[in-house]
C-alpha cells in the first residue's frame, strides 16, 4: 500500500506537469504533438523487452514478442513521423 | 547498486520526455525537442537491454527488428492528408502494447497483491479499448467502413452493459488472482466496448475521438508502469494522458459540445426541411475567372480551408494561389478552425507540407477580427466552421459553437461542390448571403483554375 502511495504520487504530479507544458503547446503544433506524445507511450517497450527476453515461458514470450513489435513501430515510426512534420513547420530558411 | 544506476537512467529519460514536449511549444525549437524525446526513449531501451531477467536477446531483436522496420516505412510513406489515420494506428498500438505487456506480467508474477492485479486489470481494459477504439477510427478515416455514426436503439444500454461485464469481471479477478485466464476475457469485452463506443461517432467528430484515444494510450501505459513499478511508464504515460485530456477538451470547447454529448449525443441525422426557405433565389454561382478579378482588385485575402481541402488533396494548387498573390502584393492569412479537418492541427501541417509559413495560420480568435479589412476570404471545403446559424439561431445543433465570421468580409467566395450540409446536417446561411458567391467545383480544380486565370488576367 506505501508503494502505491509513492507510485500515484508521482502518477499526479506528472499529470500536473504535463498539464502545464501542454497547455504552451499552439495549436499549429497539435498534430505533431499528438504523434509526439504518442510515441513517448511507448515507453510500455521497456516491458516488452523484458517480458520477451526472460524465458518465463513460451506464452510469456510471445505476449512479449507481440507486445515489443507494436511498442517499437509506435516509437520508431511515431518519432521519425513528428520530426518529418516538424521539419516542414521549421521552414526553408 | 545496479538498480539503482537503472532507476536513475529512466528519471533521465523521462526528465528528456518532459524536456521533448516543451520544445514543443514553438516550430522553432520543436525538431530539438522532439529529438531529445527520441534520446529519452533510446535511454530507456539501452538500460532495459542491460537487464540481468533477460535471457535471451534473440526474441528481443527480431521483435526490435519488424517493429522498427514496419515504423519505418510507415513514418516515411504516409502522405500528409493521412496523418489521422497514421495517428490513429499509433495510438492503437501503444495501448496495445500496453494491455499485452501487462498480461505478460501477470503470468510472470508470483502472489501478487491487490495493486498489482487493479493496475494490471486497467490496463488490460484500457489497452483494448484503444486497440480496437483506434481500429475502428482507422477503418472510418481510411474510408474502410462509414464514416456515419451507426446508431441502434437502446445503444446506450449496450455499451454500458459491456463496461459493467469489463469491471465486474476485472473486480474478480483482482480478488482471484489464480484464475489467469480471465484477464483475457476482460481484454475481450473491452475489445468490443472500444468497438462499440468509436462506431457510433461520426468523421468530424474524429478529432475528439482520436484525441481521446491519444490520452487512454498514455493512460494503459501508466497502468502498466504500476504493474511494473516503474516510474519512467507512469511518468510518461500521465504526460501523454494529460496531453490527451487537454486535446479532447479543446475540441469539444471549439464543438461547444460536451465530451459525453461527442461520445453518447451525436448530432441528429434527420436533414432540416428549411433548407430550400434560405437557399431559394438567393444562391450566386460563380467562375473561377470572375474569382480571379476579384482577387485582382484585393489587398488582403483570407483563405479557409476544410476537411475538403485534405479530400481533395488541393494544399498544393493552395499554395500556388498563395504564391501568386504574395508576388502581386496581396497580404494573404489562413483561418484556421480547431476543429477543421479529422485531427487536431491537421489543416496546419497540410499547410505546412506546401511550405506555408507557420506565422500565416491564424487561430480563430485571431483572425476573426480581421475579417472587416478583409476584401476576399475563400473557403475551401469547410462548412460547419463558417456557419452563422451557430451565432443566431439557439436551437440549432451547432448553437454557441466558434465558428469564423467570414461574412464580414467583403466578399466570400465558397469552393463547394454542392450544396449539401456538412456533418452537422443544417444548411448553411452564408451560401446564401448578398456578399457570397458560391464556386461549384472540386477544391484542387477550381483552385488551379483561379491560378491560371490569374496569371491570364
Amino acid at each position: 500500500m506505501e508503494d502505491f502511495v509513492m507510485y500515484f504520487t508521482i502518477f499526479v504530479l506528472s499529470m500536473f506537469v504535463g498539464f502545464e507544458v501542454i497547455t504552451k503547446v499552439p495549436p499549429t503544433l497539435h498534430t505533431p504533438l499528438m504523434s509526439g506524445s504518442n510515441a513517448i507511450s511507448g515507453i510500455t517497450i521497456v516491458g516488452a523487452i523484458i517480458s520477451a527476453g526472460s524465458g518465463h515461458s513460451i506464452l510469456t514470450t510471445i505476449l512479449g514478442f507481440l507486445a515489443l513489435v507494436f511498442a517499437t513501430v509506435n516509437v520508431v515510426g511515431g518519432f521519425l513521423v513528428t520530426h518529418r512534420m516538424l521539419e516542414m513547420f521549421r521552414g526553408k530558411d | 547498486m545496479e538498480k539503482i544506476v537503472v532507476n536513475l537512467a529512466y528519471l533521465l529519460a523521462a526528465s528528456l520526455f518532459i524536456l521533448g514536449l516543451k520544445g514543443l511549444s514553438h516550430p522553432r525549437t520543436a525538431v530539438r525537442g522532439n529529438l531529445l524525446g527520441a534520446l529519452g526513449m533510446l535511454i530507456a531501451v539501452v538500460v532495459t537491454l542491460l537487464d540481468k531477467r533477460i535471457v535471451d536477446f534473440s526474441v528481443i531483436l527480431a521483435g526490435l527488428v519488424v517493429g522498427a522496420l514496419i515504423g519505418v516505412v510507415l513514418a516515411l510513406k504516409v502522405e500528409m492528408t493521412a496523418m489521422p489515420q497514421l495517428v490513429a494506428i499509433f495510438n492503437g498500438l501503444g495501448g496495445g502494447a500496453s494491455a499485452l505487456v501487462a498480461g505478460a506480467a501477470l503470468y510472470e508474477t508470483k502472489n501478487p497483491d491487490y495493486l498489482f492485479t487493479t493496475a494490471s486489470v486497467a490496463s488490460g481494459i484500457i489497452g483494448s479499448v484503444t486497440f480496437f477504439g483506434s481500429g475502428v477510427a482507422f477503418a472510418k478515416l481510411q474510408g474502410l467502413i462509414k464514416e456515419r455514426p451507426i446508431r441502434y436503439t437502446g445503444e446506450q444500454v449496450v455499451k454500458a452493459l459491456f463496461a459493467l461485464i469489463a469491471l465486474a469481471l476485472g473486480t474478480y479477478l483482482v480478488l482471484n488472482p489464480q484464475n489467469l485466464e480471465l484477464y483475457w476475457i476482460i481484454a475481450g469485452v473491452a475489445s468490443i466496448l472500444g468497438i462499440l463506443l468509436t462506431i457510433a461517432i461520426g468523421g468530424a467528430d474524429m478529432p475528439v475521438v482520436i484525441a481521446l484515444l491519444n490520452s487512454y494510450s498514455g493512460l494503459a501505459a501508466a497502468a502498466t508502469g504500476f504493474v511494473l513499478q516503474n516510474n519512467a511508464l507512469i511518468i510518461s504515460g500521465s504526460l501523454v494522458g494529460a496531453s490527451g485530456i487537454i486535446l479532447t477538451n479543446l475540441m469539444c470547447k471549439a464543438m461547444n459540445r460536451s465530451l459525453l454529448n461527442v461520445l453518447f449525443g451525436g448530432f441528429g441525422e434527420v436533414a432540416t426541411a428549411d433548407q430550400d426557405d434560405i437557399y431559394a433565389g438567393k444562391v450566386k454561382a460563380t467562375s473561377p475567372e470572375e474569382v480571379a478579378l476579384l482577387l485582382e482588385g484585393a489587398r488582403r485575402v483570407v483563405i479557409v480551408p476544410g476537411y475538403g481541402m485534405a479530400v481533395a488533396q488541393a494544399q498544393h494548387a493552395v499554395r500556388d494561389l498563395y504564391n501568386l498573390l504574395e508576388s502581386k502584393g496581396v497580404e494573404v492569412e489562413f483561418g484556421i478552425h480547431p476543429v477543421a479537418g479529422r485531427m487536431p492541427g491537421h489543416m496546419n501541417v497540410l499547410l505546412a507540407e506546401v511550405d506555408i509559413p507557420y506565422e500565416k495560420m491564424k487561430e480563430l480568435e485571431e483572425i476573426n477580427p480581421t475579417f472587416e479589412q478583409t476584401d476576399v476570404v475563400i473557403v475551401i471545403g469547410a462548412n460547419d466552421v463558417v456557419n452563422p446559424l451557430a451565432q443566431t439561431d439557439p436551437k440549432s445543433p451547432i448553437a454557441g459553437m466558434p465558428v469564423l465570421e467570414v461574412w464580414k468580409a467583403k466578399t466570400v467566395i465558397v469552393i463547394k461542390r454542392s450544396l449539401s450540409p456538412g456533418f452537422a446536417g443544417i444548411p448553411n446561411p452564408l451560401f446564401a448571403m448578398d456578399n457570397t458567391l458560391m464556386l461549384f467545383a472540386d477544391a484542387k480544380k477550381a483552385v488551379q483554375e483561379i491560378v491560371s486565370a490569374l496569371k491570364e488576367g
